[in-house]
């Protein structure tokens, strides 16, 4: 063999340097997913600017009345119908009210709308849609049947009706949208935990004796987290525009409380004379549902890398 | 097939049931009847009216009787319009109604589709950008803010298009492009990026290799399999029109069923909402019901299983 003689020097090996001893090891330190998803976000200029937009109003709705001259109620004739100027940044109302004002106001009423209506949506939908999918068989037989049929009716319909029967304002329209809008919610919710009860952490949280409700609400939902959040950004504009929408018909907050529908719907009436009592609600809408629709899919792309097209 | 037939139908009459039901007993649990208005009638002429309309019978008996008309089509008599009936009235507006409905789903889906396609054979170059800023902002601007718009554009500014009426074709431009903004967007967002999809698949590449024009390969292979995912978009978007009337008919002043709705919420004429809730929920689930079947007979991957 050619092997045979081969001789093993000193010379041939060399000491590993120390830096490099420690290669295999992990220099930074790891990222957790909510990092991870903050440095995909961040890099979405669109999300960013919706989710600028989005802090921007809520705080404008939380401390802008108290900054404003002006409240939402006074009237006063002697101002009626005046165009933007330096007094009034939007301009004046038939009643001598101030627009830019009644919006900030009505920023209060619509976000809080919104934000109610979504989250108490968000907590029917994910109990609902928890317990459907953990549990399985019979019981998410039943109940995804019901929501099969549920989904087969126009939720503004129902919306509607529901209003009609307890009445306009504010709470009923809160009320309104919770009960009806958790359907999308409990499928995602679903079909979620479907998928994650078959891993071995929940087999784990089982044998450990965990009851039930403790593997649905620790375990399977915090699991579910990113197709949640996505959800429920996306369910805010969807929230305010069906307010927008109530309001325009008549069956809104009542004066003269104003929410930005409530605003639209009353600019409707002097559109001919004065365009811009409609154009400033108008915007103040269509951005926020812009600005909330863009978080959302960042959000989405950012919690979810699979789902990236 | 037939089995999955038999299944969705009788899935559709159970959702109609509890939609009647559901409708029956919210109308029926609004505090107040529909005669109490400001200035109260004397009892007698109330109880008249009450017995002439069955409300003074027991809640279970009218739930019967109303099952009973609603089998044979008849919504019962409005409330407020003396005489006449919620069949009436909608046999005199959903025509109106149906127009415009049908011609904003036609432009919608053709201008959608075109728009998507051009995006997505153009990916990444202007026409692309273009096409998906219009279909963003037609996904987040409320249908009524556009209306709004449209008429102070249009027929403020440049007395171009009339603003209220429904007569000839140019009294349908508006409406229609604030009806359909939002399917029109969602549409060509669809087809666009289902077509980006298609256009990487093994068979066109095939028929490119197969020396077929560019033409050829994008209408009749890909658009083909592209356009699939649309078809279960008609659903959503027959009710996207449906509810949007509610708003678009009330603003163009056009005497369609839209109008008569918020016109029956306003006068609170609850057999005229219930009738008009129930004739819509039929007419979606109806359809829905066909674009499901529709469906699986386009795609013959499909299974019919449910």
């Amino acid at each position: 063999m050619e092997y045979a003689n081969f001789e093993l020097t000193k010379e041939m090996f060399e000491r590993v340097p120390k830096e490099e001893k420690n290669i295999h090891e992990i220099v930074r330190p790891s990222e957790t997913y909510w990092q991870d998803a903050w440095r995909r976000l961040k890099k979405n200029k669109l999300a960013m600017g919706g989710l600028f937009f989005v802090i921007f109003i809520t705080l404008l709705a939380i401390i802008g009345p108290y900054l404003s001259p002006y409240n939402y109620y006074s009237q006063d004739f002697s101002i009626a119908n005046q165009g933007p100027s330096r007094a009034h940044w939007f301009g004046t109302d038939p009643f001598g009210r101030d627009i830019f004002t009644r919006i900030l106001y009505g920023a209060r009423i619509s976000l809080t709308v919104g934000y109610v209506a979504s989250i108490l949506n968000l907590t029917i939908g994910i109990l609902y849609g928890g317990i459907s999918g953990y549990f399985g068989g019979k019981v998410d037989n039943i109940m995804m049947r019901i929501v099969d049929t549920l989904y087969a009716i126009p939720m503004l319909l129902y919306v509607i009706l529901i209003m009609v029967v307890i009445g306009a304002g504010l709470k009923s329209i809160i009320f309104a949208l919770a009960i009806a809008y958790w359907l999308s919610m409990a499928r995602i919710v679903r079909a979620q935990v479907l998928s994650l009860k078959q891993q071995e952490f929940v087999l784990a949280a089982k044998t450990l004796g965990a009851p039930h409700m403790r593997i649905i609400l620790r375990h399977l939902i915090p699991n579910s987290i990113g197709p949640i959040i996505v959800t429920l950004t996306l369910s805010v504009p969807s929230a305010i525009f069906t307010e927008a929408f109530l309001s325009f018909i008549g069956l809104g907050v009542s004066a003269p409380m104003a929410s930005w529908g409530v605003l639209a719907s009353e600019a409707m009436e002097t559109l001919y004379v004065y365009p811009y009592q409609m154009f400033f609600p108008a915007l103040a809408i269509s951005l926020t549902m812009l600005a909330f629709n863009f978080l959302g899919d960042g959000l989405r792309d950012a919690l979810d890398p699979k789902m990236r097209k | 097939m037939l089995n999955y037939i038999i299944k969705r139908l009788v899935a559709s009459i159970v959702t109609l049931w509890v939609i009647a039901t559901a409708t029956f007993f919210l109308m029926h649990a609004i505090p107040g009847g529909p005669f109490d208005t400001e200035k109260p009638l004397p009892p007698q002429i109330k109880a008249n009216l009450e017995e002439k309309f069955g409300l003074n019978k027991p809640l279970s008996e009218q739930y019967m009787m109303y099952m009973k008309n609603l089998l044979k089509g008849d919504l019962g008599p409005s409330l407020k319009y003396e005489g006449r009936t919620v069949n009436d009235i909608i046999a005199y507006s959903f025509p109106t109604s149906a127009k415009l409905g049908i011609v904003t789903v036609i432009c919608s889906l053709l201008l959608g589709t075109y728009l998507g396609v051009t995006a997505a054979l153009n990916q990444g170059k202007w026409q692309d950008q273009l096409v998906m800023v219009i279909a963003t902002l037609g996904v987040t601007v409320p249908s009524f803010v556009l209306a709004t718009f449209l008429i102070y554009v249009f027929a403020v500014k440049l007395s171009l298009l009339p603003a209220i009426g429904f007569e000839g074709p140019e009294y349908y431009v508006m409406p229609v492009m604030a009806l359909g903004g939002y399917s029109l967007s969602f549409i060509a967002r669809l087809t666009r990026s289902s077509l980006l999809d298609v256009i990487r698949q093994d068979y066109i590449r095939t028929a490119k290799a197969k020396g077929l024009s560019r033409n050829t390969v994008i209408y009749k292979h890909a658009l083909r399999n592209a356009l699939i995912p649309i078809v279960t978009y008609l659903g959503p978007l027959t009710a996207g029109i449906l509810t949007g009337s509610f708003v678009i008919e009330k603003i163009f002043g056009i005497p369609g069923l839209g109008r008569e709705f918020v016109t029956g919420i306003y006068n609170r004429d609850y057999s005229m909402i219930m009738g008009l809730t129930v004739f819509d929920s039929f007419l979606l689930i109806t359809f829905n019901f066909i674009v499901d079947i529709l469906y699986a007979i386009i795609d013959p991957r499909i299974k019919l299983e449910a």
